[in-house]
């Protein structure tokens, strides 16, 4: 009984019985993606004329119409109509006036079929596969914008882009690339699979999660107008007083870059407060997948981080629109705030791009060397202390900059630490490859496709890490392949892996292996063929977002811009293999075709509607492979009653499981 | 059936064992040897051509410190490479074996082991880059207004005489604007130029502003890199030990024409560069009077450069910056 009703409960608002469904509007009033496209409009066109009417006195941009304050009320009406279209704030205007809340079960009887997609949903599952199609989305708009650049950069001057285009297009691709792929895998993976994966029928604020998703697409949207706009000339980081300087264009990137980070935000308390409150019994920390683990560091990092991201940007925007002057010298400003701010932020996000990769290699690696992890503990360690020490660092990116010359000893310090902890996850590796029964299914050759390329992202670091060498590494192309190597390299071959690895799970349906190993091979190849000679042109001399070079370099730019688009080619076997494998050949998954041991694979694929019949009791660790002694993952039917037992059982140490950790 | 499980399971662990002490040994040897003539090869083949080249002191040590991280993470990547290499050789499933491997769950001693030489190795590392930092004054890398790593460099003693061989230091001021790299040279009446020209093993100290926006001032022979910030002066030491050309670049994205925000400096004999120091002061002695007076670092809403313009018989807005306040873009 209790097991039935225990999760619910905290669902019903002042302990209230879900009351029935709530009076139907007509169909094109009800909350959904028309609605939602209908309100984006009407708010982007109030809010432009408002801010018109506001900040027609003092007129900034001298070469447009319009001023600075009618693109940002624009844009921030066009949010907000975009959520009450949705009916974001329905629940809560219903809750206000005392209505009853639908609830889950209710809204999957209203909508089915592919209209779930396009909905705000309680569904941790639909917002999943939203996630997962939009990331997608992002991150081919991204490639795309990488395309033009290397084009650019086939020839030693500009001939295909202006210099105008040509910053706009690094500008674009850098924000897309690092500002949307925050959530790459905490959105889709984290979101679908873990309330699965620790045992629960839902997340702790599935509305927060919604609206984490609902957000991106406007942010999306908004950065992509930048283009209408005139683009912005600062690159992702979007340095003061270039960025107060710049023209409409910037006012995209800054309120982009801000909903992202409230987006971020959102997602992180939700996944952290499910981790930690959603847990099945039995699921003690001990058990809990390592994927898990980098959910919830991800999400430290997320709420943590991101709020300083999005007060930076506020400050950018009032900057522009309302003439403060937090970033200008000469107005008692400072330009070192601004780049203090974003790498106090930014520094984090790259871990932010690369603990989720940790994390997913981490769970693919047991399941295809059969063996248990290596070293949990050492694992989740390697992880916390990766995600603490990235809070000391961010003044490595200002070695250069003049500030705090004397600080320079320990920042050198307390980056290179950072390699102990990343260096565990590679202990964790090595141990686990240890006389294994490998087998090369996709998931596990992207995996250690995954090692490979960041190792060369982390010894790449330690180069920059290091003053003197950073001196000349610092800002030219050899950070440039750095960071695609870690970010790229790790976190995308991660997702990619993933995403071959879930997907049975998630949809039901395997991705064609035979394609999926040749997206590999060629992904791989060219991945290192286009980063690697970008080391070397660094560190002959040619600076970052530059779109003349020297002549020498000329055939290392083109080979670099070859294999680039070969890169281009090899994602499009894998556009070309999901869609065929998800809309034509649709090939049926069994529940568990890799004889994997994590909860998330005990249950039918794709998932039944509330994840599990019953709230199971974990038994054991999920990577007990090869122990003969080890128990089942979970009892999925807990006979009534167990559920009291279980808990008692956890929080005294049963001895006779093993938490599979020595160390 | 248990009994059966589990001798099928003791089996392969007890191979495992004595498999395991093979395995690793062949690694250990193989590795050591690999590591070995990887090292010689990266620190004494390939060192001496590693960027940025020997063309002043601090790239030389820069070359240095390049060679010899470089060296330690040989055995690293070789370590790590032949480990998944040899996985993907011997430690393959065999055809038809759907069994698991022997469950290890973790081995202290080994992590212990780990812990400790990562640890080692970072903290030497870090200790080595802070000598390397200090030893040449600042590795090159722009200080700030009072830098803080001096190490063989002379005193500014004086702003506005300067003569080879005294113990006086030889300033040379950088200014960054969209999109262009100007110098003054305070000591010989604080002329601008866009030439760059430097006596060689000379200590030369850069004093690097900007006018606008953020650049950063990157002598990429001399492996000098300094932002360029709006009203602050980064201080930044060399002593160039060649002559010859050297490329400046800008190293931070600045707007537009950042791209082409780049120009080049010569190192010349010392006796060189005083005749071309003194001539180039008389040459433009009319327009150093026009310029505001040197300083650290300038408002740029303070210059009036409309006489300049007419001395150099330019009209329009030749020369003009962008206030930082105001964001009209050309």
């Amino acid at each position: 009984m209790a097991i039935e009703t225990q999760p619910e409960s905290a669902q019903a608002p002042g302990g209230r019985e879900p009351a029935g469904t709530p009076k139907q509007r007509a169909w094109w009033l009800r909350p959904a993606f028309h609605t939602a496209l209908l309100g984006a409009v009407i708010g982007y066109i109030f809010g432009h004329w408002l801010g018109n009417l506001l900040g027609s006195q003092y007129q900034q941009v001298g070469t447009s119409d319009d001023n600075d304050m009618a693109i940002v009320l624009g844009f921030a009406f066009l949010v907000l109509g975009w959520l009450i279209g949705l009916g974001v704030f329905n629940d809560l205007i219903r809750q206000m006036l005392g209505r009853p809340i639908p609830q889950l079960e209710e809204e999957r009887e209203a909508v089915g079929g592919l209209a779930r997609y396009f909905r705000y949903t309680l569904d941790h599952k639909v917002v999943g596969i939203q996630y997962l199609v939009g990331m997608l989305i992002y991150f081919f708009t991204g490639g795309l914008l990488a395309m033009a650049i290397r084009t650019e950069l086939l020839s030693p001057s500009y001939h295909v882009l202006s210099p105008t285009a040509y910053i706009q297009v690094v500008g674009e691709h850098g924000t897309m690339m690092m500002m949307m792929m925050t959530s790459v895998i905490v959105g889709p993976f984290g979101n679908y699979l873990v309330p699965i994966m620790i045992g629960s029928k839902r997340v702790a604020f599935p509305r927060l999660e919604a609206l984490s998703f609902w957000l991106t697409p406007c942010a999306y949207v908004i950065l992509l107008s930048s283009f209408l706009l005139g683009g912005f000339p600062t690159g992702w980081t979007g340095y003061a007083p270039l960025s107060i300087q710049a023209g409409e264009g910037m006012d995209a990137y800054a309120f982009a870059f801000g909903l992202m980070g409230i987006s971020i935000i959102l997602a992180g308390f939700n996944i952290i407060v499910t981790i930690i409150c959603y847990r099945a019994p039995g699921m003690r920390w001990g058990r809990l997948p390592m994927f898990v683990w980098s959910m919830l560091t991800t999400g430290f990092l997320f709420v943590l981080a991101a709020p300083v991201l999005v007060g930076g940007m506020y400050m950018i925007i009032t900057d522009r629109v309302a003439q403060t002057a937090f970033f200008i010298n000469q107005l008692g400003g400072s330009s070192y705030l601004y780049q203090d701010l974003f790498w106090f932020f930014g520094h984090p996000e790259v871990y932010i791009l690369a603990l989720p990769g940790f994390g997913i290699v981490s769970e693919i690696i047991p399941v295809f060397t059969r063996k248990p992890l290596f070293g949990y503990k050492i694992a989740a360690a390697g992880m916390f202390g990766v995600a603490i020490l990235s809070f000391f660092v961010w003044q490595h990116h200002l070695f250069m900059s003049g500030i705090n010359p004397d600080m320079r000893p320990l920042f050198m310090l307390t980056t290179e630490l950072i390699s102990i902890p990343t260096g565990f996850i590679y202990l964790v590796a090595l141990g686990t490859f240890w006389q294994a029964k490998l087998r090369l299914t996709v998931p596990m050759l992207f995996a250690m496709g995954m090692y490979v390329n960041f190792l060369f992202g982390g010894i790449s670091g330690v180069l920059l890490s290091d003053v003197p060498a950073d001196t000349t590494a610092h800002g030219s192309f050899f950070v440039m392949a750095h960071f695609h190597y870690t970010i790229m390299g790790g976190l995308i071959f991660a997702f990619f892996g993933g995403l071959y690895y879930w997907l049975p799970k998630v949809m039901g349906i395997t991705l064609n292996q035979r394609l999926g190993k040749i997206h590999f091979w060629t992904m791989f190849i060219t991945f290192n063929s286009t980063f690697m000679p970008l080391f070397a042109v660094g560190m002959l001399g040619q600076p970052r977002r530059v779109f003349e070079y020297a002549r020498n370099l000329e055939t290392l730019n083109d080979w670099v811009s070859i294999s680039a688009f070969c890169l281009g080619g090899s994602l499009l076997i894998f556009v070309f293999n999901f869609v065929m494998s998800t809309v034509v050949w649709r090939e049926r998954a069994p529940q568990n075709p890799w004889q994997a041991r994590g909860l998330e694979w005990q249950i039918s694929s794709p998932p039944p509607p509330d994840n599990f019949t019953h709230i199971p009791v974990v038994l054991a660790g999920p990577y007990e492979y090869g122990d003969p002694d080890a128990l089942p993952v979970a009892d999925l039917n807990p006979p009534a009653g167990v559920i009291a037992g279980a808990l008692a059982g956890a929080g005294a140490g049963s001895a006779t499981t093993s938490t599979g950790s020595e160390a | 059936m248990a009994a059966e499980a589990s001798s099928g399971a003791s089996t392969p662990a007890a191979a495992g064992v004595s498999g395991g002490r093979r395995d690793g040994l062949w690694l250990l040897v193989t590795w050591i040897v690999l590591s070995i003539i990887g090292c010689l090869l990266v620190a004494l083949v390939w060192g001496p051509h590693l960027p940025p080249g020997a063309a002043s002191n601090t790239a030389a040590s820069q070359q240095t410190d390049n060679t010899v991280l470089a060296t330690i993470a040989t055995p690293v990547v070789i370590g790590v490479l032949l480990y998944f290499g040899w996985a993907l050789a011997f430690w393959r499933q065999k055809p038809g074996d759907e069994t698991d491997a022997a469950p290890i769950h973790g081995n202290t001693r080994i992590q212990a082991l780990w812990i400790t030489v990562t640890s080692v190795i970072v903290l030497a590392l870090a200790v080595y880059g802070t000598v390397e930092l200090i030893a040449p004054a600042g590795a090159g890398a722009g200080q700030g207004p009072q830098p803080i790593f001096q190490r063989g460099m002379p005193p500014a003693a004086s702003d506005t005489s300067w003569a080879p061989g005294t113990n006086n230091i030889l300033q040379v001021q950088v200014i960054g604007q969209q999109w262009a790299w100007t110098y003054r040279y305070p000591q010989f009446g604080g002329f601008e130029t866009t030439d760059l020209l430097l006596p060689v093993n000379t200590p030369v100290r850069f004093n690097v502003t900007s006018l606008d926006v953020i650049h950063s001032f990157w002598a990429y022979q001399l492996a000098v890199k300094a932002d360029a910030n709006p009203g602050v002066n980064n201080v930044a030491f060399t002593v160039p030990k060649q002559a010859g050309q050297f490329v400046v670049r800008c190293a931070e994205l600045c707007g537009i024409w950042h791209g082409a925000m780049y120009n080049y400096g010569k190192v010349v004999p010392v006796s060189t560069f005083m005749t071309w120091a003194h001539a180039t002061e008389i040459q433009l002695a009319s327009l150093t009077k026009l310029l505001p007076p040197y300083a650290l670092t300038y408002d740029p809403t303070a210059i009036n450069l409309g006489k300049v313009n007419q001395q150099l018989g330019l009209t329009g807005a030749g020369g003009g910056f962008y206030n930082p306040a105001d964001p009209e873009q050309p």
